[in-house]
């Protein structure tokens, strides 16, 4: 079943002299775990923000073509409803969170929407169960790290059910353990949930482990949308401006030999076939 | 220099609420340094201290001889150019021109200077399209390296930077290094905090972690980069070549270690040929 269905998308911002999307047609099947990239300004943010509806409904500008979410056209829904079905989380935590303590601050997108409170109760206890964070339940947000923040922004997205949820660079200020565990945690919730998950990031290493579709945004338009290993592969020839995992890099290096048929995702991976072709 | 002694800070003022427990370090003139640690660590507390942001609890920062405690922000800012995280938060004026020529005004420069260095630094930074365009207007990665350009335009001797490469694409990464090596190869004194552990680990020789609060490792990159336990305590994660070459040496398959990037290309480049030649005799 497709829960995303974008159809030639152009959008520009009001006030600014280029598009910010070109013609941009995409479909998402429920359940898919994709990680997108591109250059800075490529329009990756943008994206996400005709999906969950802030355009057009916050950011104003010359906006054509259709997005539907679940056979909903966005640009006819309210943002309220849309919000039942997909999860935003910002790429700065501090722009996310409202209230002043933890418990408060989960809760706040389920009061709005009229919940009552022991299902609020058993919502929040269930996110910071699923997150790892029970002990800062009570915690102020001002004592949080930044990590933290992170967290507990996520589980205000958690606690609404969604079931898409779209994380634009969750980890570009995590230390990497947590990045890492942010991963498999989304992994988690995308294979026991079949959570649809739409992760905007700059750091391939990490995502390239857990998604499963590799989408390239520059200047507006998809340069590249193929399965992981694939679009790795087309990445050591075209670069597209993204970071390249050190991995990738070696294989670049090594790739006459024929030892690797694909860029190895992993340093287990790497590891496993060249010691393979050492035995023989 | 800077000369970090016996430092201790609480937001509080309590002494049994630290954030800073008892740094000491040097950073000597034209040295490049990399700051790592966990979420919290306290190592954006301990840059704020190098343009008197913040003043000691107790202990001393002496910047070039002199007493950060006994010098006002601005005097200590013509010296170190300090670049936080989330850009977007420093940012007030109407224009990307003016954001950049903020700081050199402040400095009393004449309008004719001030225009040919924004100039220079917006084309270094590639952003002389945005020239007149709100700094809210710009993506996250270019507000990054307006953030950037706007303390380089002062063309201070130390320069510190939060974070410069967390959230950037690849163009914009070895842009940002290419910088740091210019600002470096120019004499000038880097400090980066940071949690890219792949980036310091091909770019900078020496390293400070923090955890807590504290300064636990205070030397080379490589040497850090081989203690895991180490790095998983702090929350980090060993860089790819560190990992691949534990896991070879483990295996058995490599005898010594990798000396860098290159080195590790060129031995797994070796590895692979010797099976080619036994392949052929």
């Amino acid at each position: 079943m497709k829960c995303i269905r974008i159809r030639g998308l152009t959008f520009k911002y009001s006030g600014c002299e280029w598009y910010a999307l070109k013609n941009v047609s995409l479909d998402v099947e429920e359940g898919e775990f994709i990680l997108v990239s591109g250059p800075s300004g490529g329009g990756k943010t943008t994206l996400a923000r005709t999906i969950v509806g802030l355009i057009p409904h916050f950011y104003h500008g010359v906006y054509n073509g259709e997005v539907y979410v679940y056979d909903m056209l966005v640009s006819k829904t309210p943002i309220f409803e849309i919000s039942r079905y997909v999860g935003y989380l910002f790429q700065n935590p501090e722009n996310q969170i409202f209230m002043t303590t933890v418990e408060r601050d989960i809760a706040f997108g389920l009061e709005f929407r009229g919940f009552n409170r022991d299902e609020m109760r058993e919502r929040v206890r269930r996110v910071l169960k699923i997150l790892n964070i029970e002990h800062l339940a009570g915690r102020r947000i001002d004592e949080l790290s930044g990590g933290e923040k992170q967290k507990v922004a996520l589980a205000g997205v958690l606690a609404l059910n969604p079931k898409i949820i779209i994380l634009d660079e969750p980890t570009a200020y995590l230390a990497p353990k947590s990045a890492l565990e942010l991963m498999r945690f989304l992994k988690k919730l995308n294979e026991e949930y079949n959570t649809t998950i739409i992760l905007i990031d700059h750091r391939l290493d990490l995502a390239s482990q857990v998604a499963s579709r590799l989408i390239i945004v520059s200047e507006g338009e998809i340069v590249l949308d193929k399965p992981i290993r694939e679009g790795f592969s087309e990445i050591v020839y075209k670069r597209y401006g993204v970071n390249v995992p050190t991995l990738v890099r070696i294989y670049e290096k090594v790739r006459r030999y024929g030892v690797f048929k694909h860029p190895p995702l992993s340093v287990d991976e790497f590891t496993s076939i060249l010691k393979m072709y050492l035995k023989r | 220099m800077i000369s970090v002694e016996g430092l201790y800070f609480s937001y509080t003022g309590r002494m049994d609420d630290l954030v800073l427990d008892n740094v000491s370090l040097e950073i000597r003139e034209g040295e490049a340094l990399a700051i790592l640690g966990d979420n919290g660590a306290g190592k954006t507390t301990l840059i704020k201290h190098f343009n008197g942001l913040l003043k000691p609890t107790k202990g001393v920062v002496y910047v070039d001889g002199v007493d950060t405690r006994r010098a006002s922000v601005s005097e200590l800012s013509a010296k170190v150019g300090v670049v936080f995280q989330y850009p977007e938060k420093m940012f007030f004026n109407k224009t990307v021109y003016d954001e950049i020529a903020f700081g050199l005004r402040n400095f009393g420069y004449n309008e004719k200077t001030i225009e040919r260095i924004v100039d220079n630094v917006l084309s270094i930074f590639w952003l002389s399209k945005y020239k007149y365009e709100s700094p809210f207007s710009l993506s996250g990665g270019e507000q990054r390296r307006l953030a950037i350009a706007s303390v380089i335009a002062w063309n201070p001797k130390y320069i510190i930077l939060d974070e410069p490469t967390a959230g950037q694409d690849a163009i914009q990464r070895e842009l940002i290094t290419n910088l740091i090596n210019i600002f470096i190869e120019r004499g000038k004194t880097v400090v980066i905090v940071t949690h890219d552990v792949e980036y310091v680990a091909e770019n900078f020789k020496r390293v400070i972690l923090m955890d807590r609060g504290r300064i636990i490792y205070d030397g080379e990159v490589s040497d850090l980069f081989r203690r895991r336990s180490l790095l998983e305590r702090c929350n980090l994660l060993q860089p790819t070549i560190y990992k691949l070459e534990s896991r070879l040496i483990e295996d058995g398959i490599l005898k010594d270690g990798f000396r860098d990037f290159r080195d590790a290309l060129r031995k797994i480049e070796d590895l692979i040929k010797s099976v080619k030649i036994d392949e052929e005799d």
